[in-house]
Protein backbone atom coordinates (compact mmCIF):
# COMPACT_ATOMS: atom_id res chain seq x y z
CA UNK A 1 0.00 0.00 0.00
CA UNK A 2 0.86 3.57 -0.27
CA UNK A 3 -0.37 6.45 0.92
CA UNK A 4 -1.02 9.01 -1.93
CA UNK A 5 1.37 11.84 0.42
CA UNK A 6 4.21 9.73 0.08
CA UNK A 7 4.03 10.13 -3.64
CA UNK A 8 2.22 13.46 -4.63
CA UNK A 9 1.19 17.33 -3.65
CA UNK A 10 -2.05 18.25 -3.68
CA UNK A 11 -3.92 22.03 -3.71
CA UNK A 12 -7.59 22.62 -3.51
CA UNK A 13 -10.11 25.64 -3.98
CA UNK A 14 -13.74 26.35 -4.48
CA UNK A 15 -15.49 25.91 -7.71
CA UNK A 16 -19.16 27.50 -6.89
CA UNK A 17 -20.70 24.90 -4.48
CA UNK A 18 -17.75 22.47 -5.47
CA UNK A 19 -14.19 22.10 -4.55
CA UNK A 20 -11.28 20.90 -7.29
CA UNK A 21 -8.59 18.86 -6.08
CA UNK A 22 -5.12 19.31 -7.78
CA UNK A 23 -2.84 16.36 -7.74
CA UNK A 24 0.67 16.26 -9.02
CA UNK A 25 3.46 13.68 -8.72
CA UNK A 26 6.91 14.17 -8.42
CA UNK A 27 8.21 11.66 -11.46
CA UNK A 28 6.44 10.27 -14.54
CA UNK A 29 6.16 6.77 -13.26
CA UNK A 30 3.88 7.53 -9.98
CA UNK A 31 2.33 10.15 -12.37
CA UNK A 32 1.37 7.05 -14.26
CA UNK A 33 0.50 5.02 -11.22
CA UNK A 34 -1.70 8.14 -10.52
CA UNK A 35 -3.68 8.09 -13.94
CA UNK A 36 -4.11 4.27 -13.77
CA UNK A 37 -5.17 3.67 -10.33
CA UNK A 38 -7.05 7.17 -8.91
CA UNK A 39 -9.95 6.93 -10.67
CA UNK A 40 -13.42 8.71 -10.56
CA UNK A 41 -15.03 5.83 -8.00
CA UNK A 42 -12.05 6.37 -5.58
CA UNK A 43 -11.89 9.40 -5.43
CA UNK A 44 -15.99 9.89 -4.96
CA UNK A 45 -15.58 6.91 -2.65
CA UNK A 46 -12.82 8.83 -0.53
CA UNK A 47 -14.78 11.72 -0.40
CA UNK A 48 -18.17 10.22 0.37
CA UNK A 49 -19.17 11.97 3.59
CA UNK A 50 -17.82 15.30 1.86
CA UNK A 51 -19.00 14.87 -1.57
CA UNK A 52 -22.38 14.73 -2.46
CA UNK A 53 -22.65 14.75 -6.14
CA UNK A 54 -20.55 13.82 -9.11
CA UNK A 55 -16.48 13.40 -9.07
CA UNK A 56 -15.09 15.31 -12.65
CA UNK A 57 -11.60 14.32 -13.79
CA UNK A 58 -9.01 16.18 -15.81
CA UNK A 59 -5.49 15.18 -16.72
CA UNK A 60 -2.36 17.89 -16.81
CA UNK A 61 0.27 15.45 -18.24
CA UNK A 62 2.76 18.79 -18.51
CA UNK A 63 2.28 18.91 -14.93
CA UNK A 64 2.05 15.13 -13.81
CA UNK A 65 -1.38 16.45 -12.43
CA UNK A 66 -4.83 14.88 -12.07
CA UNK A 67 -7.55 17.58 -11.39
CA UNK A 68 -10.94 16.66 -9.92
CA UNK A 69 -13.80 18.93 -9.01
CA UNK A 70 -16.19 17.29 -6.02
CA UNK A 71 -19.35 18.46 -6.99
CA UNK A 72 -21.84 19.06 -4.28
CA UNK A 73 -19.25 19.16 -1.39
CA UNK A 74 -19.61 23.02 0.31
CA UNK A 75 -23.00 22.79 1.97
CA UNK A 76 -24.00 25.75 -0.68
CA UNK A 77 -20.76 27.46 -1.66
CA UNK A 78 -19.69 30.72 -0.98
CA UNK A 79 -21.82 32.78 1.48
CA UNK A 80 -24.82 30.59 1.22
CA UNK A 81 -22.40 28.16 3.11
CA UNK A 82 -22.07 27.23 7.23
CA UNK A 83 -19.75 24.63 7.07
CA UNK A 84 -16.04 25.42 8.75
CA UNK A 85 -14.17 24.72 5.19
CA UNK A 86 -16.89 26.73 3.32
CA UNK A 87 -14.45 26.63 0.00
CA UNK A 88 -12.49 22.92 0.48
CA UNK A 89 -8.74 24.68 1.26
CA UNK A 90 -8.67 21.51 3.45
CA UNK A 91 -10.11 18.91 0.53
CA UNK A 92 -6.26 18.98 -1.26
CA UNK A 93 -4.64 17.56 2.22
CA UNK A 94 -7.78 14.79 2.16
CA UNK A 95 -7.12 13.30 -1.05
CA UNK A 96 -2.76 12.95 0.15
CA UNK A 97 -4.85 10.30 3.26
CA UNK A 98 -6.07 7.96 0.81
CA UNK A 99 -4.07 4.44 0.38
CA UNK A 100 -3.65 2.46 -2.95
CA UNK A 101 -2.40 -0.90 -3.53
CA UNK A 102 0.99 -0.64 -5.49
CA UNK B 1 10.40 49.11 -24.82
CA UNK B 2 12.09 47.58 -22.12
CA UNK B 3 12.51 43.66 -20.99
CA UNK B 4 12.06 41.84 -19.24
CA UNK B 5 8.94 43.71 -17.46
CA UNK B 6 8.83 42.73 -13.69
CA UNK B 7 4.96 42.98 -12.79
CA UNK B 8 4.22 41.74 -8.91
CA UNK B 9 1.09 40.37 -7.18
CA UNK B 10 0.51 42.19 -3.83
CA UNK B 11 -2.31 41.35 -2.67
CA UNK B 12 -4.20 38.03 -3.09
CA UNK B 13 -7.46 38.86 -1.98
CA UNK B 14 -9.72 41.14 0.08
CA UNK B 15 -8.48 40.80 3.68
CA UNK B 16 -5.01 39.67 2.58
CA UNK B 17 -1.61 41.31 4.20
CA UNK B 18 -0.74 45.25 3.92
CA UNK B 19 2.47 44.24 4.43
CA UNK B 20 1.91 42.23 0.97
CA UNK B 21 2.40 45.74 -1.28
CA UNK B 22 4.54 47.76 1.07
CA UNK B 23 7.36 45.20 0.88
CA UNK B 24 7.14 44.45 -2.77
CA UNK B 25 7.62 48.20 -3.44
CA UNK B 26 10.68 49.01 -0.84
CA UNK B 27 12.44 45.48 -0.74
CA UNK B 28 13.42 45.74 -4.83
CA UNK B 29 13.11 46.34 -8.00
CA UNK B 30 9.72 46.39 -9.06
CA UNK B 31 8.04 48.23 -12.79
CA UNK B 32 4.07 47.24 -12.07
CA UNK B 33 2.45 46.48 -8.67
CA UNK B 34 -1.33 44.34 -9.14
CA UNK B 35 -3.46 44.52 -6.74
CA UNK B 36 -6.74 42.60 -6.20
CA UNK B 37 -9.01 43.41 -3.83
CA UNK B 38 -12.10 41.58 -4.80
CA UNK B 39 -14.20 38.73 -4.31
CA UNK B 40 -17.80 37.37 -4.90
CA UNK B 41 -19.56 38.56 -2.26
CA UNK B 42 -17.12 41.79 -2.15
CA UNK B 43 -18.91 43.34 -4.52
CA UNK B 44 -22.66 42.97 -2.64
CA UNK B 45 -20.93 44.35 0.49
CA UNK B 46 -19.73 47.11 -1.25
CA UNK B 47 -23.34 48.65 -3.12
CA UNK B 48 -24.86 48.27 0.45
CA UNK B 49 -22.66 50.96 1.57
CA UNK B 50 -23.01 53.02 -1.59
CA UNK B 51 -26.74 52.68 -1.35
CA UNK B 52 -26.02 54.63 2.68
CA UNK B 53 -23.01 56.44 1.17
CA UNK B 54 -22.46 57.84 -2.70
CA UNK B 55 -18.70 57.93 -1.61
CA UNK B 56 -18.21 54.84 -0.44
CA UNK B 57 -18.11 51.39 -2.01
CA UNK B 58 -15.04 50.85 -3.13
CA UNK B 59 -11.62 49.01 -1.21
CA UNK B 60 -10.48 51.70 1.68
CA UNK B 61 -7.46 49.05 2.46
CA UNK B 62 -6.42 50.67 -1.11
CA UNK B 63 -6.26 53.84 -0.10
CA UNK B 64 -5.25 53.00 3.45
CA UNK B 65 -1.99 51.31 1.57
CA UNK B 66 -1.13 53.95 -0.61
CA UNK B 67 -1.14 56.42 2.34
CA UNK B 68 1.57 54.29 3.44
CA UNK B 69 3.36 54.02 0.39
CA UNK B 70 2.25 56.42 -2.64
CA UNK B 71 5.42 58.92 -2.37
CA UNK B 72 7.66 55.68 -2.58
CA UNK B 73 5.58 54.18 -5.41
CA UNK B 74 5.96 57.81 -7.19
CA UNK B 75 9.61 58.45 -6.58
CA UNK B 76 10.21 54.60 -7.92
CA UNK B 77 8.39 54.68 -10.75
CA UNK B 78 5.85 52.36 -10.24
CA UNK B 79 2.90 52.15 -12.18
CA UNK B 80 0.05 50.38 -9.58
CA UNK B 81 -2.94 48.27 -11.09
CA UNK B 82 -5.92 47.65 -8.89
CA UNK B 83 -9.15 46.27 -8.71
CA UNK B 84 -10.03 48.50 -5.81
CA UNK B 85 -12.53 50.47 -7.40
CA UNK B 86 -15.29 47.81 -6.47
CA UNK B 87 -18.44 49.24 -7.24
CA UNK B 88 -17.27 52.90 -7.11
CA UNK B 89 -14.63 53.58 -9.15
CA UNK B 90 -14.71 57.02 -9.01
CA UNK B 91 -15.42 57.72 -5.47
CA UNK B 92 -12.51 55.74 -5.33
CA UNK B 93 -10.11 57.61 -7.90
CA UNK B 94 -11.18 60.90 -5.95
CA UNK B 95 -10.03 59.36 -2.39
CA UNK B 96 -6.36 58.15 -4.50
CA UNK B 97 -6.24 61.86 -5.91
CA UNK B 98 -7.20 64.10 -2.61
CA UNK B 99 -4.13 61.40 -1.03
CA UNK B 100 -2.09 62.68 -4.11
CA UNK B 101 -2.05 66.60 -3.48
CA UNK B 102 -1.76 65.94 0.55
CA UNK B 103 1.43 64.43 -0.18
CA UNK B 104 2.23 66.72 -2.74
CA UNK B 105 2.54 64.34 -5.67
CA UNK B 106 2.34 66.66 -8.27
CA UNK B 107 2.12 65.32 -11.89
CA UNK B 108 0.65 62.16 -10.75
CA UNK B 109 -1.89 60.32 -13.08
CA UNK B 110 -4.69 58.25 -12.14
CA UNK B 111 -6.93 56.46 -14.00
CA UNK B 112 -9.97 54.70 -13.76
CA UNK B 113 -12.19 52.12 -15.67
CA UNK B 114 -15.74 51.79 -16.02
CA UNK B 115 -18.28 49.78 -17.51
CA UNK B 116 -18.47 46.80 -15.92
CA UNK B 117 -21.23 48.12 -13.42
CA UNK B 118 -24.28 46.88 -14.92
CA UNK B 119 -26.47 46.56 -11.84
CA UNK B 120 -28.77 49.56 -12.79
CA UNK B 121 -28.75 47.97 -16.67
CA UNK B 122 -30.40 44.84 -15.39
CA UNK B 123 -33.75 45.92 -16.13
CA UNK B 124 -33.33 47.44 -19.39
CA UNK B 125 -31.32 44.23 -20.30
CA UNK B 126 -34.13 41.65 -19.60
CA UNK B 127 -36.16 44.14 -21.45
CA UNK B 128 -34.44 43.93 -24.23
CA UNK B 129 -33.98 39.71 -24.11
CA UNK B 130 -30.92 38.74 -22.88
CA UNK B 131 -32.00 36.43 -20.17
CA UNK B 132 -28.70 36.10 -18.13
CA UNK B 133 -29.38 32.70 -16.94
CA UNK B 134 -27.71 30.99 -13.88
CA UNK B 135 -24.58 29.11 -15.32
CA UNK B 136 -25.03 26.72 -12.63
CA UNK B 137 -29.12 25.43 -12.81
CA UNK B 138 -30.05 27.43 -16.12
CA UNK B 139 -32.54 29.42 -14.07
CA UNK B 140 -33.27 32.86 -15.75
CA UNK B 141 -32.42 36.09 -13.83
CA UNK B 142 -36.02 37.29 -13.92
CA UNK B 143 -36.55 34.35 -10.53
CA UNK B 144 -34.59 36.66 -8.21
CA UNK B 145 -34.41 40.00 -10.04
CA UNK B 146 -36.06 41.91 -7.13
CA UNK B 147 -33.58 40.57 -4.84
CA UNK B 148 -31.05 41.60 -6.94
CA UNK B 149 -27.89 43.30 -4.97
CA UNK B 150 -24.43 43.59 -7.52
CA UNK B 151 -24.00 42.49 -11.26
CA UNK B 152 -20.72 43.43 -12.78
CA UNK B 153 -18.73 42.17 -16.02
CA UNK B 154 -15.40 40.87 -16.07
CA UNK B 155 -13.58 42.84 -17.70
CA UNK B 156 -10.16 41.66 -19.38
CA UNK B 157 -6.58 43.15 -20.09
CA UNK B 158 -7.39 45.56 -22.92
CA UNK B 159 -9.41 47.95 -20.80
CA UNK B 160 -6.21 47.91 -18.48
CA UNK B 161 -4.19 48.56 -21.53
CA UNK B 162 -6.12 51.34 -22.78
CA UNK B 163 -5.69 53.07 -19.33
CA UNK B 164 -1.82 52.54 -19.12
CA UNK B 165 -1.96 53.98 -22.69
CA UNK B 166 -4.02 56.96 -21.72
CA UNK B 167 -1.11 57.90 -19.57
CA UNK B 168 -2.09 56.57 -15.94
CA UNK B 169 0.74 55.89 -13.28
CA UNK B 170 -2.44 54.29 -11.03
CA UNK B 171 -4.93 52.25 -12.92
CA UNK B 172 -8.43 51.35 -10.76
CA UNK B 173 -10.73 49.41 -12.11
CA UNK B 174 -13.80 47.35 -10.80
CA UNK B 175 -14.44 44.03 -11.78
CA UNK B 176 -11.31 43.63 -13.83
CA UNK B 177 -10.37 40.10 -13.80
CA UNK B 178 -7.42 38.37 -11.64
CA UNK B 179 -4.97 37.48 -14.75
CA UNK B 180 -5.65 40.56 -16.20
CA UNK B 181 -4.04 43.00 -13.74
CA UNK B 182 -0.82 41.04 -14.93
CA UNK B 183 -2.32 40.94 -18.29
CA UNK B 184 -2.95 44.46 -19.12
CA UNK B 185 0.40 45.55 -17.96
CA UNK B 186 2.19 43.20 -20.47
CA UNK B 187 -0.33 44.08 -23.23
CA UNK B 188 0.97 47.80 -22.86
CA UNK B 189 4.46 47.14 -22.80
CA UNK B 190 5.12 44.84 -25.51
CA UNK B 191 2.16 46.10 -27.60
CA UNK B 192 0.39 42.64 -27.96
CA UNK B 193 -2.24 42.09 -30.28
CA UNK B 194 -5.56 40.92 -28.22
CA UNK B 195 -6.03 38.52 -31.09
CA UNK B 196 -2.45 37.30 -30.41
CA UNK B 197 -3.71 34.32 -28.08
CA UNK B 198 -0.55 32.56 -27.11
CA UNK B 199 0.73 35.74 -25.46
CA UNK B 200 -2.69 36.71 -24.34
CA UNK B 201 -2.92 32.83 -22.59
CA UNK B 202 1.02 33.07 -21.54
CA UNK B 203 -0.07 36.71 -19.71
CA UNK B 204 -3.33 34.85 -18.30
CA UNK B 205 -1.22 32.00 -16.84
CA UNK B 206 1.15 34.17 -15.14
CA UNK B 207 -1.77 36.22 -13.88
CA UNK B 208 -3.59 33.19 -12.36
CA UNK B 209 0.31 31.75 -11.26
CA UNK B 210 0.59 35.17 -9.01
CA UNK B 211 -3.31 36.40 -8.51
CA UNK B 212 -3.61 34.58 -4.99
CA UNK B 213 -0.36 36.16 -3.61
CA UNK B 214 2.14 33.93 -1.41
CA UNK B 215 0.12 30.74 -2.11
CA UNK B 216 2.58 30.08 -5.69
CA UNK B 217 5.79 31.22 -2.68
CA UNK B 218 5.71 28.65 -0.40
CA UNK B 219 2.14 29.61 1.32
CA UNK B 220 -0.43 27.08 1.74
CA UNK B 221 2.40 24.37 0.86
CA UNK B 222 2.03 20.75 0.85
CA UNK B 223 5.34 20.09 2.12
CA UNK B 224 5.29 23.40 4.45
CA UNK B 225 8.46 21.89 6.28
CA UNK B 226 10.62 23.49 3.48
CA UNK B 227 10.10 26.58 3.09
CA UNK B 228 12.16 28.99 5.18
CA UNK B 229 11.23 32.17 7.20
CA UNK B 230 7.40 31.99 5.83
CA UNK B 231 6.73 34.95 8.48
CA UNK B 232 8.64 37.11 5.76
CA UNK B 233 7.59 35.55 2.89
CA UNK B 234 8.33 37.07 -0.40
CA UNK B 235 4.99 38.12 -2.61
CA UNK B 236 5.50 37.04 -6.73
CA UNK B 237 6.92 38.84 -9.24
CA UNK B 238 6.21 38.05 -13.17
CA UNK B 239 9.74 39.14 -15.43
CA UNK B 240 7.98 39.08 -18.69
CA UNK B 241 9.84 39.00 -21.83
CA UNK B 242 7.88 39.87 -25.02
CA UNK B 243 7.91 36.15 -26.42
CA UNK B 244 5.18 35.43 -23.85
CA UNK B 245 8.03 33.67 -21.64
CA UNK B 246 8.01 34.58 -18.00
CA UNK B 247 9.79 33.45 -15.00
CA UNK B 248 8.28 33.74 -11.84
CA UNK B 249 10.23 34.85 -8.66
CA UNK B 250 10.43 36.96 -5.74
CA UNK B 251 12.55 39.99 -4.19
CA UNK B 252 16.53 38.51 -2.59
CA UNK B 253 16.32 38.18 0.79
CA UNK B 254 12.61 37.71 1.41
CA UNK B 255 10.71 34.40 2.96
CA UNK B 256 9.28 31.71 1.11
CA UNK B 257 10.21 29.47 -1.72
CA UNK B 258 9.46 28.95 -5.78
CA UNK B 259 10.34 25.52 -7.33
CA UNK B 260 8.63 23.26 -9.23
CA UNK B 261 6.19 22.15 -7.05
CA UNK B 262 5.17 25.50 -5.71
CA UNK B 263 4.09 26.72 -9.01
CA UNK B 264 2.39 23.80 -9.70
CA UNK B 265 0.11 24.14 -6.44
CA UNK B 266 -0.77 27.52 -7.80
CA UNK B 267 -1.46 26.15 -11.59
CA UNK B 268 -4.07 23.88 -10.31
CA UNK B 269 -5.42 26.10 -7.97
CA UNK B 270 -9.57 26.63 -8.71
CA UNK B 271 -8.68 24.78 -11.90
CA UNK B 272 -11.95 23.51 -13.75
CA UNK B 273 -10.81 21.61 -17.47
CA UNK B 274 -7.13 22.47 -17.44
CA UNK B 275 -7.42 23.02 -21.27
CA UNK B 276 -9.92 25.34 -21.62
CA UNK B 277 -9.35 27.82 -19.17
CA UNK B 278 -12.11 30.35 -20.13
CA UNK B 279 -11.22 34.31 -19.74
CA UNK B 280 -12.29 37.37 -21.31
CA UNK B 281 -9.63 37.95 -23.44
CA UNK B 282 -8.74 34.10 -24.64
CA UNK B 283 -9.33 30.73 -23.83
CA UNK B 284 -5.67 29.27 -22.48
CA UNK B 285 -4.20 25.84 -22.62
CA UNK B 286 -3.04 25.25 -19.45
CA UNK B 287 -1.37 21.70 -20.24
CA UNK B 288 0.58 23.57 -23.26
CA UNK B 289 2.99 25.21 -20.44
CA UNK B 290 6.60 23.83 -20.37
CA UNK B 291 8.05 24.76 -16.31
CA UNK B 292 11.41 24.60 -15.71
CA UNK B 293 13.70 25.64 -12.28
CA UNK B 294 16.17 27.98 -13.28
CA UNK B 295 18.00 28.75 -10.64
CA UNK B 296 17.22 29.48 -6.61
CA UNK B 297 13.28 30.36 -6.02
CA UNK B 298 13.12 30.81 -9.96
CA UNK B 299 10.81 29.12 -12.25
CA UNK B 300 10.54 29.60 -15.80
CA UNK B 301 7.23 29.01 -18.03
CA UNK B 302 7.06 28.92 -21.73
CA UNK B 303 5.53 27.60 -24.57
CA UNK B 304 1.95 28.53 -23.82
CA UNK B 305 -0.85 28.33 -26.18
CA UNK B 306 -3.77 29.75 -26.23
CA UNK B 307 -7.40 30.33 -28.79
CA UNK B 308 -10.00 32.83 -29.41
CA UNK B 309 -12.42 34.03 -26.11
CA UNK B 310 -16.23 33.40 -26.50
CA UNK B 311 -18.48 35.57 -27.82
CA UNK B 312 -19.99 36.72 -24.15
CA UNK B 313 -18.55 37.70 -20.90
CA UNK B 314 -18.85 36.21 -17.35
CA UNK B 315 -21.19 38.24 -15.23
CA UNK B 316 -20.87 38.09 -11.32
CA UNK B 317 -24.68 38.99 -10.05
CA UNK B 318 -25.12 38.69 -6.27
CA UNK B 319 -28.41 38.61 -4.13
CA UNK B 320 -30.36 38.58 -1.18
CA UNK B 321 -30.61 34.84 -0.76
CA UNK B 322 -32.32 34.28 3.14
CA UNK B 323 -30.22 34.58 6.25
CA UNK B 324 -27.98 32.44 8.42
CA UNK B 325 -25.80 32.27 11.90
CA UNK B 326 -23.88 30.57 13.35
CA UNK B 327 -22.32 29.91 17.37
CA UNK B 328 -19.69 28.11 19.18
CA UNK B 329 -19.04 26.73 21.90
CA UNK B 330 -15.94 25.10 23.87
CA UNK B 331 -16.64 21.63 25.57
CA UNK B 332 -14.12 19.84 27.79
CA UNK B 333 -13.97 16.22 28.25
CA UNK B 334 -14.19 13.45 29.46
CA UNK B 335 -16.26 12.83 26.36
CA UNK B 336 -16.03 15.31 25.08
CA UNK B 337 -17.22 14.62 21.56
CA UNK B 338 -20.33 12.80 23.14
CA UNK B 339 -21.10 16.32 25.00
CA UNK B 340 -20.98 18.27 22.12
CA UNK B 341 -22.90 15.86 20.32
CA UNK B 342 -25.47 16.22 22.99
CA UNK B 343 -25.29 20.05 23.30
CA UNK B 344 -26.06 19.90 19.76
CA UNK B 345 -29.38 18.01 20.06
CA UNK B 346 -30.67 19.87 23.06
CA UNK B 347 -30.16 23.20 20.57
CA UNK B 348 -32.68 21.71 18.01
CA UNK B 349 -35.28 20.41 20.62
CA UNK B 350 -35.68 23.40 22.57
CA UNK B 351 -35.97 25.76 19.41
CA UNK B 352 -38.62 22.87 18.27
CA UNK B 353 -40.43 23.29 21.64
CA UNK B 354 -40.95 27.05 20.67
CA UNK B 355 -41.78 26.03 17.33
CA UNK B 356 -39.06 26.50 14.93
CA UNK B 357 -37.71 24.17 13.27
CA UNK B 358 -35.20 23.44 10.35
CA UNK B 359 -34.57 21.04 7.53
CA UNK B 360 -31.50 18.88 7.81
CA UNK B 361 -29.75 20.94 4.88
CA UNK B 362 -30.78 24.27 7.18
CA UNK B 363 -28.80 23.05 9.70
CA UNK B 364 -24.98 22.02 10.57
CA UNK B 365 -23.37 20.23 13.48
CA UNK B 366 -19.68 20.25 13.54
CA UNK B 367 -17.57 18.68 15.90
CA UNK B 368 -14.47 20.69 15.46
CA UNK B 369 -11.68 18.67 16.74
CA UNK B 370 -12.72 15.07 16.49
CA UNK B 371 -12.00 14.92 12.40
CA UNK B 372 -14.57 17.73 10.69
CA UNK B 373 -12.74 18.79 7.77
CA UNK B 374 -11.15 15.44 6.66
CA UNK B 375 -14.76 13.70 8.10
CA UNK B 376 -14.89 10.21 6.31
CA UNK B 377 -11.38 10.44 5.02
CA UNK B 378 -9.41 10.22 8.86
CA UNK B 379 -11.04 8.51 11.96
CA UNK B 380 -13.25 10.32 13.89
CA UNK B 381 -11.34 11.35 17.40
CA UNK B 382 -12.43 11.87 20.85
CA UNK B 383 -9.69 14.52 21.97
CA UNK B 384 -9.41 15.97 25.38
CA UNK B 385 -11.55 19.04 23.96
CA UNK B 386 -13.68 19.82 20.84
CA UNK B 387 -15.19 22.84 19.80
CA UNK B 388 -18.83 22.97 18.79
CA UNK B 389 -20.06 24.72 16.30
CA UNK B 390 -23.81 25.27 15.24
CA UNK B 391 -25.38 26.86 12.67
CA UNK B 392 -28.93 27.43 10.54
CA UNK B 393 -30.01 29.53 7.59
CA UNK B 394 -33.38 30.22 6.22
CA UNK B 395 -35.57 32.50 4.74
CA UNK B 396 -36.99 33.51 7.58
CA UNK B 397 -34.60 36.10 9.71
CA UNK B 398 -36.78 35.52 13.13
CA UNK B 399 -36.67 31.76 13.11
CA UNK B 400 -32.34 32.21 12.47
CA UNK B 401 -32.40 34.42 15.34
CA UNK B 402 -34.72 32.72 17.98
CA UNK B 403 -31.51 29.90 17.25
CA UNK B 404 -28.98 31.97 18.19
CA UNK B 405 -30.53 32.64 21.38
CA UNK B 406 -30.36 29.21 22.36
CA UNK B 407 -26.38 28.22 22.34
CA UNK B 408 -25.16 29.83 25.27
CA UNK B 409 -27.90 28.63 27.50
CA UNK B 410 -26.10 25.32 27.28
CA UNK B 411 -23.58 26.19 29.50
CA UNK B 412 -25.36 25.87 32.89
CA UNK B 413 -28.60 23.83 31.56
CA UNK B 414 -26.48 21.10 29.71
CA UNK B 415 -23.80 18.44 30.50
CA UNK B 416 -20.65 19.70 32.10
CA UNK B 417 -17.47 21.23 30.83
CA UNK B 418 -19.24 23.49 28.38
CA UNK B 419 -17.23 26.72 28.18
CA UNK B 420 -15.24 29.34 25.59
CA UNK B 421 -18.67 31.26 24.80
CA UNK B 422 -17.71 34.93 23.35
CA UNK B 423 -19.23 36.99 21.46
CA UNK B 424 -22.46 37.71 22.45
CA UNK B 425 -25.58 35.62 20.43
CA UNK B 426 -24.93 35.22 17.21
CA UNK B 427 -27.45 37.39 14.99
CA UNK B 428 -28.83 36.12 11.53
CA UNK B 429 -26.69 37.57 8.70
CA UNK B 430 -27.25 37.79 5.37
CA UNK B 431 -26.82 35.17 2.69
CA UNK B 432 -25.20 36.18 -0.39
CA UNK B 433 -26.54 34.73 -3.36
CA UNK B 434 -23.94 33.87 -6.33
CA UNK B 435 -25.41 34.04 -9.36
CA UNK B 436 -22.91 33.79 -12.60
CA UNK B 437 -24.29 34.81 -16.04
CA UNK B 438 -22.95 35.26 -19.56
CA UNK B 439 -23.82 38.70 -21.49
CA UNK B 440 -22.93 39.14 -24.88
CA UNK B 441 -19.68 41.14 -25.50
CA UNK B 442 -21.57 43.55 -27.50
CA UNK B 443 -23.89 44.67 -24.84
CA UNK B 444 -20.80 45.84 -22.51
CA UNK B 445 -19.11 48.89 -23.12
CA UNK B 446 -15.59 50.25 -21.02
CA UNK B 447 -14.09 53.38 -20.93
CA UNK B 448 -11.34 54.76 -18.98
CA UNK B 449 -10.61 58.26 -17.51
CA UNK B 450 -7.33 59.68 -16.61
CA UNK B 451 -6.58 62.78 -14.38
CA UNK B 452 -4.10 64.37 -13.03
CA UNK B 453 -2.99 65.87 -9.78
Amino acid sequence: MVKLGEIAQARSGDKGDGSNVGIFAHNAEDYAFLKRELTVERVKRHFAEICLGHVERYEADNLLALNFILHDSLGGGGSASLKTDAQGKTHGLAILEMELER
Amino acid sequence: MREPVLVANGQGFWGDSILGPLRLVREGPLHYLALDYLAEVTMSIMQKLKSRNPDAGYATDFVAMLDRSLPEIAAKGIKVIANAGGVNPSACLEAVLELARKKGLKGLRVGIIEGDDILTRIPQLLAEGEELRNMDNDAPLSSIQEHITSANVYIGAPAVAECLAAGADIVIGGRITDPALVAGPLMHEFGWSGEDYDKMAAATVAGHIVECGAQCTGGNFTAWREVPDMARIGYPIIEASADGSFFITKHEGTGGLIDRRTIVHQLLYEMGDPKRYLGPDCTADFTSAQIEEAGKDRVKISGVKGGPPTDTYKVSISYQDGYKASGQLTVAGPDAVAKARLCADIVFERVAMDGVTFDDEQKLVEILGSGVCHAGVVPEMDPPEVVLRLGVKDRDRKKVDRFGMEIVPLVTSGPPGVTGFAGGRPKATDIIGYWPALLPKGQVTTSVRVEEV
